[in-house]
């Protein structure tokens, strides 16, 4: 039940410390009341039949006793003790253990118009010493008046009830008690009977309202004093948990920036998106015409935060739980193991059923409660039928600024309907997304194939490729596409192209493999014929050296036959003439 | 915490019907019942004026019971009491609430029916 306090309320808060407040734990009131009703001082809320005056007047109460240990004092003019009681169990509130604890008191004032005369001046002091004595009786700090206004129908004199009705509140405020005074809505007023006049520190105004066969309930801060207080209107639910207010527009643009990727489940995605997949707590749109398997890769993120242990939460405008989880069984992903986890919330509901505000007021609720890390808009563009395109694309800000907040990463998907432009919501959301895939079908000999391409990313490098996205029964895989002559290939053309290409690479490398085995048999040839040339040269080298010194040896031998000669011939002293030959010789 | 009253209004009567039931025995006892609170000048009044009426009306046949709700708080809830003074006819049915000091006899005898409007 906590009530998380955005930062516009804190700071509401602190600027108010010198006002006392009464918490009221009513979820979203004390956060756009800046801590609660002025404690000690009345409070009034207005509005038409059935708007829930009742109810917010009851909760006030009951949550003070358990949840605040202040008890309380309900003087009803309208209903019964046990019709307010049973009235109320169904939201979970035991009014009757309650009254055991002595920490609240049901006290029903019943006026009969007809058995009422009136001569004379009277005061209305049994109604105060009624209520004093119950607020007595349990040492109540809170009072309920539901619905004051009903003495005028039961007593004549107006003039005597306006003045013990100032009182009335005059005494309230002296006994320090804090009070909501309910009042039927006036034509043209606050209140039929103009009590707005006697209590004026804070006013509450509740409506509800029928837009085009929508009703969709609104609380407004009229008045309140010595309070900053958001003015807007504030849409509300009343649910099994009792009253919900949804301070759905007090939001900003301080949200948390996240460094951490998220992988999207699908590897080959990851790697477009700059190789990590999603930043955190961002937002994602799918678009693109129908059957392109926005919900298939919607699913395949859910699967993949689930498997790293995060909560998620699906709201689908289509299809049921049920049908989701069956369909996506078909490309392998079971969804029911992360249910039965409690990992995954599935909340189906047609768009139509509820106005925007209550979808907006119903997904905040749901988030709150759930406190999920992925939330699954599956598809936002159906929320138009709930209201019209601005105030859907109003609604989609808000909601997409709540889970920023939150620090939920949101995945939305739209439907593109054909021959619309394509690279367009109706929403109109395509600007404010961190990162938009688009999907689109490419029809080409006879088929429909599905691509897939990063429109924007903001802050990574994404891939600006056109990939082809395949549904099997293992899941969601990104394949290349060719750009052939005539456009994207995919399908069986991607198949006969990747058949084409596989032949020409076989010929290819067959062609390459000839061409080495030609160089080496070439090169063989070449090794040899330089072995033979080598071998002729040795040859030649050997015969040179024979006939060299063949030559020499001649030389010797001629010159010592010249000697010899000259030694028989003995015409000089040898010796003198070996001497010179020698010298000669050695030059 | 709600008594249960006499709701006699809702039963569909004939006009002979009504004139008995707002005449009633000359016999009968009165059952009056004064709620005040405390001894202001208007519940004084009222007071005074009721023994009056009562004198001059009923003689000898009724019953005043005063209550304080100052002193028995608790006491107001069971006749749903909201103004002061309140003047409750108890007997004879049905149930008659006449609220204001009483000071316009003519309008209190009406009120108590004891005299048909």
């Amino acid at each position: 039940m906590g009530i998380r306090i955005t930062k516009p309320a804190q700071e509401m808060d602190k600027g108010n410390r010198s006002l006392p407040k009464a918490r009221t734990g009513i979820q979203g009131l004390d956060e756009i009341t800046g801590g609660g009703f002025p404690r000690g001082r009345p409070t009034l809320i207005c509005g038409s039949a059935g708007a829930g005056k009742t109810l917010l007047a009851m909760e006030f109460l009951v949550r003070g006793a358990t949840e605040y240990n202040e008890p309380g004092v309900f003087m009803a003019f309208e209903e019964t003790a046990p019709e307010l009681t049973q009235n109320v169990r169904s939201l979970g509130f035991n009014l009757d253990e309650l009254a055991k604890e002595k920490k609240f008191v049901i006290d029903f004032v019943r006026i009969e118009r007809s058995e009422i005369d009136e001569t004379g001046d009277y005061d209305l002091e049994g109604l105060f010493i009624r209520l004093g004595a119950a607020i007595d009786a349990i040492g109540a700090e809170r009072v309920v008046l539901d619905t004051i206004e009903n003495l005028f129908a039961g007593l004549q004199n107006e003039g005597i009830l306006r003045a013990e009705l100032r009182r009335l509140f005059r005494w309230l405020k002296d006994r320090g008690v804090t009070a909501v005074i309910t009042a039927e809505r006036g034509d043209g007023a606050l209140t039929r009977h103009g009590l707005e006049e006697y209590v004026s520190d804070c006013v509450i105004l509740l409506d509800h309202r029928v837009t085009d066969q929508v009703s969709t309930r609104r609380l407004r801060i009229v008045k309140y004093r010595g309070t900053a207080h958001g003015t807007n209107e504030y849409p509300f639910l009343i649910d099994k948990d009792g009253f919900n207010v949804l301070p759905v527009t007090s939001l900003g643009l301080q949200h948390q920036v996240s460094e951490k990727r998220i992988s999207s489940g699908v590897s080959r995605l990851d790697t477009m998106l700059g190789g990590e997949g999603f930043y955190r707590n961002t937002t994602i749109l799918v678009s693109g015409t129908a059957g392109t398997g926005k919900t298939s890769l919607a699913a395949s993120f859910v699967d993949a935060a689930c498997r790293r242990g995060e909560r998620c939460l699906y709201f689908s405008f289509e299809e049921s739980p049920g049908q989701l989880i069956r369909n996506m069984r078909s490309i392998g992903l079971n969804l029911e193991q992360w249910s039965k986890k409690k990992l995954l919330q599935f909340h189906s509901s047609r768009a139509t059923f509820y106005g925007l505000e209550m979808h907006l007021a119903i997904i905040h609720k749901i988030v709150e409660e759930f406190q999920p890390q992925v939330v699954v808009l599956d598809p936002v563009g159906s929320l138009i039928q709930a209201g019209n395109r601005r105030d859907a694309h109003t609604m989609m800000i808000r909601l997409i600024d709540f889970l920023k907040q939150r620090e939920v990463t949101a995945f939305l998907t739209n439907l593109t309907s054909g021959g619309e432009a394509l690279e367009k919501t109706d929403i109109e959301i395509s600007s404010i997304v961190d990162t938009w895939l688009f999907m689109r079908d490419i029809e080409l000999d006879g088929e429909r194939n599905r691509a897939l391409y990063v429109l924007k990313s903001r802050g990574m490098a994404h891939s600006n490729q056109l990939r082809e996205f395949l549904l099997s029964p293992k899941g969601v895989d990104l394949l290349d596409v060719y750009v052939g002559p005539n456009g994207v290939l995919t399908g069986s053309s991607r198949l006969s192209q990747e058949a084409r290409e596989k032949a020409d690479a076989l010929a290819r490398r067959q062609d390459a493999e000839r061409k080495v085995r030609d160089r080496m048999r070439k090169q063989e040839a070449l090794e040899a014929r330089i072995a033979a040339l080598r071998k002729e040269f040795e040859m030649e080298e050997a015969e040179a050296e024979t006939v060299s010194v063949e030559a020499v040896s001649r030389e010797t031998m001629i010159a010592d036959n010249r000697e010899a000669m000259f030694r028989s011939r003995q015409a000089d002293p040898v010796k003198d003439w070996v001497v010179a030959k020698r010298q000669k010789g050695a030059q | 915490m709600k008594k249960s009253e006499g709701n006699e209004e809702a039963i569909p009567l004939s006009l002979q019907e009504i004139r008995e039931r707002n005449e009633p025995a000359a016999n009968e006892v009165w059952q009056l019942r004064l709620y005040i609170a405390g001894q202001t000048p208007r519940s004084l009044a009222a007071s005074a004026n009721l023994k009056k009426i009562c004198e001059e009306h009923l003689a000898g046949r009724y019953n005043i019971e005063i209550v304080d709700l100052v002193k028995h708080p608790q006491l107001a809830a069971g006749d749903q009491i909201l103004a002061i003074p309140t003047l409750v006819r108890k007997l004879p049915q049905p149930l008659r609430k006449i609220v204001g000091d009483l000071r316009d006899t003519e309008r209190a005898l009406v009120g108590l029916q004891i005299r048909l409007r």
